[in-house]
């Protein structure tokens, strides 16, 4: 009981942020048209407050971009269409998500390639050094001249 | 191998500092968002008269087949700099004779009249953008912006904020100069 009026209250004081910055005359009639759109604002990045997605941001052309792809959706546009079209107009940089493509590929690839080489260098460092330790071993001569000396160095204390 | 390995590091720093001395540089704006514009056909758009101020409405058809290349503004009286940025436009019309299309970027019929018989009218056509669709088409951030328009209607640049003070005239005078001999070459 106390739980979940314990969510309810969290739910509900949740609600302003989801909201985002959508204001009330921009949501669509359709609840799945509108869950779409915005899902669609989410990853579509404001020109003016960069870094903030449209869906959270109070910039006018933030406002006439959501109000445009409410527009393309109720038109019939698949997601992939409405994103084409703010993307023709904004180029990539309007994508949250960078597309992969060659322009990209070290910001996509980087972080593997270096974790490759990452591992690599520890692979490295690793089997020299047990190779070392291996080298470090005494050959049987050795092991008898050291013996030999250990015995006189006693024998001197004694 | 080892060799290699040793010089790895080095390598490794080499990359990064070359990258910190790109971003470093106090020149590039991290701000700067390329247009995709630039060397494309102007987008497509129609746009009406500003009611009462007796200027024509500006699109897409205006744009193409001019003789020289073109300045298109898109201005709103509600925009502060853009003030600042009229004297500057003013001034290229009557000394350099550039020829000055303007969009009315969001702004009541009447304040873009009021403002225009205030300062007055350096642009030929103005085309009245009331809901921002037509800025969207040309992927506009904010106003002032100023493109650079071929005489056979592709973008050649792009200018963000107002032409104000003297590096801004300069980048935009040299941007339009190359623009003007692009078009003496092509013919």
């Amino acid at each position: 009981m106390r739980i979940s009026v314990l969510a309810a209250t969290l739910t509900l004081a949740m609600l302003p942020f989801s909201a985002g910055a959508v204001e009330p005359d921009e949501i669509l009639d359709d609840p799945v048209l509108e869950a779409r759109a915005r899902e669609i604002s989410k990853d579509l990045r404001c020109v003016v407050c960069q870094n903030q997605d449209i869906d959270s941001s109070n910039a006018g052309v933030a406002r006439d971009l959501r109000l445009l792809v409410r527009e393309r959706l109720v038109a019939g546009d698949t997601d992939a269409e409405v994103v084409d079209f703010v993307q023709a107009r904004y180029g990539d940089f309007v994508l949250l998500k960078p597309p992969f493509k060659p322009e990209t590929y070290p910001l996509w690839l980087a972080p593997g390639v270096f974790f490759l080489i990452g591992t690599g260098a520890v692979f490295t460092v690793l089997r020299s050094s047990r190779k070392r330790a291996v080298e470090g071993t005494l050959s049987d001569d050795e092991e008898g001249t050291i013996a030999a000396l250990l015995d006189d160095e006693a024998g001197e204390k004694s | 191998m080892r060799r290699t390995l040793a010089a790895l590091p080095i390598l490794i720093a080499l990359v990064f500092g070359a990258f910190f001395l790109w971003g470093l540089n106090p020149d590039r704006d991290p701000n700067a968002i390329p247009s995709v514009l630039i060397s494309q056909p102007a987008p497509t758009f129609d746009l009406p008269p500003v009611e009462g101020i007796g200027v024509p409405g500006l699109s897409r058809e205006n744009l193409i087949g001019n003789p020289e290349p073109v300045v298109v503004n898109v201005f709103a009286s509600w925009c502060v700099p853009c003030r600042a940025e009229h004297a500057v436009l003013t001034r290229m019309v009557e000394r350099d004779g550039i020829r000055l299309f303007g969009i009315n970027y969001k702004d009541k019929p009447e304040d873009a009249r009021a403002w225009l018989d205030n300062l007055g009218n350096p642009y030929e056509l103005i085309g009245s953008d009331l809901n921002g669709r037509a800025g969207i088409e040309w992927g506009i951030s904010g106003v002032p912006e100023t493109f650079i328009v071929a005489g056979d209607g592709t973008v050649l640049y792009r200018y963000v904020g107002p032409i104000v003070g003297a590096d801004a005239e300069a980048e935009f005078a040299t941007a339009l100069a190359q623009a003007r001999t692009k078009i003496g070459a092509n013919s």
